[in-house]
């Protein structure tokens, strides 16, 4: 469908934040993650959240999703506490896709995607004409039309990650938040799906997700969000953001950063002990 | 964003006035059969005795239009029995579709909750010891309501020794596979230090027998049922996404923690009642579900068709252990002697397509 886009285009939308987390403390039993943060998802761009393991970006997006409630400060959506909003409303207004999924064996990729159409149904209403446009479009989009009858479980795992963000795009929210989505990905198929993710970007709608592959973030983001010790780093585009000081800062680790030969984002060469000429 | 050229839908709909469902033919049709046979079963099982009487005027005196004698033979010898087996049964089945759907575990049904476990251990209690206490409380309330205060204690005791931050399948499978291990335990030692005659008494009530079951007792289990059966109806349009995993549900907009808890008191109190009103009967739980899903070609365990399921093979080993075999057996031998090997064959079945 869509060509590669060099230079991403700002949406007209990107003014105005609809979801904004602030000053939230969120932890785990005891023990706190994160103190305090601040941080607003630009509207229209993909956002994309980085940081060494355990810093508390998947803690973060689970908290902007309403899955962990902070205990002190608040994720305003639209203006509102989120907290103070109905689960199935919030469902309508933003779309989540956890990390690594399961699906019931022998469920269909139909069936999944379907499930998509959950917050938008009730007990009397449970598949409208609507329900069945909205989610042959999701599969029309994610290039999973003819594997609709397939058991998901008989995919292979790129083509599965496409059906649970089609799944997502059913829900019909213009909020995508996306924990890792090309966990256990090889690269062509982490490719793929980002491209993807790229496509919905271009369609309008606001990513949010959390990558471990620093290239990758750096190469689909608009906006880097980099993380350490639960708190912000930095934050921005990646040109300005990815620098050799930085990344020593947040991931303690010896990196060169050059040009991508075939972008316009920086690319990260780590240096580590061995294997490395340096002149 | 293409044209959108006229063909078979991917997810087909059926409407019926306001409301909307996905149509599903063939878990309708499995359904739909499944109650026939169901039906056909409770009738021949109440017709079986020493007074034979054919299905068609047992189904012309359940419908208000037999003769007095069958009336009498029907209505207030037979159905009683009939009965309970349909609703115990059924209770079992959805019970069992419950709690399997809530640990994504096949492994997870009442027998290994501890629900069974429990209230096996204060029936033996209260038919061996020999208190005044124990007797008083059989007399009061009944064996088979004290029973289901046990099958109810073990089972919510187990719930929140599972409950960390949420319910987890392993841990709750874990912690009523060591809760049973203790109420069976207490089982055997009660049955070790009673007297012979409540031995046997208590023994006749663990295997799960439909014997001699009044009005009374099956008064219990329908109107638990009936009030269960119509909670979990409602609740069942918000389990649905339970299915695909906790966050994944909380982002369709449930509230998983809620919905779940809900529903596994329902399992639970459905469980309880059933095995108040038959014994422990094994296996039924657990393996209605596992063929219902198979025979429905369903990913999940469908409730209907679970319940179904449970009342086809409770009432069905019922029939066999009074009218086929050549000794009189408890029907709880008989569940576990069909139930099991019908799942193997299952099992195998679909692992030969493969």
């Amino acid at each position: 469908m869509g060509a590669q886009h060099g230079t991403t285009k700002h949406s007209a939308a990107s003014d105005e934040a609809r979801l904004a987390a602030r000053g939230v403390t969120v932890g785990y039993g005891g023990r706190t993650v994160i103190d305090g943060l601040d941080v607003t998802v630009p509207s229209g761009l993909i956002t994309t959240i980085i940081g060494p393991n355990g810093c508390g970006k998947s803690t973060l997006l689970r908290t902007l999703t309403r899955l962990l409630k902070p205990a002190s400060g608040a994720v305003v959506l639209d203006g509102e506490d989120i907290a103070g909003l109905r689960t199935r409303d919030v469902a309508k207004k933003l779309g989540l896709l956890p990390q690594a999924p399961v699906a019931p064996e022998g469920l269909t990729v139909a069936d999944l995607v379907a499930r998509g159409r959950h917050p938008h149904q009730s007990w009397l209403r449970q598949w409208s004409s609507d329900d069945a446009s909205v989610v042959e479009r999701a599969l029309a989009m994610t290039g999973v039309s003819e594997l609709a009858d397939r058991p998901v479980d008989s995919l292979s795992g790129g083509q599965r990650q496409r059906v649970w963000i089609s799944m997502t795009l059913a829900q019909g929210t213009d909020l995508l938040l996306l924990d890792e989505p090309t966990t256990y990905l090889d690269l062509a198929h982490a490719i793929d799906v980002l491209d993807l993710v790229d496509d919905l970007h271009e369609s309008g709608r606001t990513v949010v997700m959390v990558l471990h592959d620093l290239n990758l973030a750096t190469r689909y983001s608009d906006n880097l969000v980099v993380m350490r010790a639960g708190s912000i780093l930095a934050q921005g585009h990646p040109r300005d953001v990815i620098t050799a000081e930085l990344l020593h800062e947040a991931f303690g680790l010896n990196a060169k950063v050059i040009d991508d030969p075939v972008g316009d984002r920086p690319l990260i060469v780590p240096i580590g002990r061995t294997h490395v000429q340096l002149n | 964003m293409n044209g959108t050229d006229v063909k078979r839908p991917v997810v087909p709909g059926v409407r019926l006035g306001s409301m909307s469902f996905v149509w599903r033919p063939w878990l309708v049709s499995v359904t739909v059969l499944l109650a026939g046979a169901t039906f056909l079963v409770f009738c021949v099982s109440i017709g079986v005795g020493d007074f034979p009487i054919g299905v068609p005027r047992v189904v012309a005196t359940i419908f208000g239009h037999g003769e007095q004698v069958d009336e009498f033979v029907i209505m207030d010898l037979r159905m009683p029995r009939a009965l309970a087996g349909l609703l115990v049964g059924l209770a079992l089945g959805v019970s069992g579709a419950l709690t399997q759907s809530i640990a994504r575990n096949p492994l997870a049904s009442p027998d290994i909750l501890g629900i069974t476990g429990g209230a096996g251990v204060v029936a033996v209690f209260l038919v061996t010891a020999s208190g005044g206490a124990a007797a008083a409380v059989v007399s009061t309330v009944g064996l088979s309501a004290a029973a289901l205060a046990g099958g109810l204690g073990a089972g919510l005791l187990v719930y929140f020794l599972a409950w960390r931050r949420g319910i987890d399948g392993f841990r709750l499978i874990l912690i009523g596979i060591s809760v049973t291990a203790v109420t069976e335990a207490l089982t055997t030692w009660l049955l070790a230090t009673a007297d012979i005659r409540d031995v046997a008494r208590a023994q006749a009530w663990l295997v799960g027998s439909l014997d001699n079951r009044s009005w009374d007792e099956v008064r219990v289990v329908f109107w638990c049922s009936l009030v269960l059966l119509a909670v979990v109806t409602a609740a069942a349009f918000q389990f649905r996404p339970l299915h695909l995993g906790d966050e994944v549900a909380a982002g369709l907009g449930v509230r998983f923690s809620r919905v779940r808890a809900v529903l596994l008191l329902c399992a639970v109190l459905l469980a309880a009642a059933a095995v108040s009103a038959a014994g422990p009967v094994p296996f039924v739980a657990l393996v209605a579900p596992q063929v219902a899903m198979r025979l429905a070609r369903h990913p999940t365990p469908p409730l209907v068709a679970s319940g179904l399921v449970g009342a086809l093979l409770l009432l069905g080993a019922d029939l066999v252990a009074r009218a086929a075999l050549p000794i009189t057996l408890p029907v709880g031998v008989v569940t576990a002697a069909i139930g099991g090997p019908f799942l193997v064959y299952l099992l195998v079945r679909s692992n030969l397509r493969q």
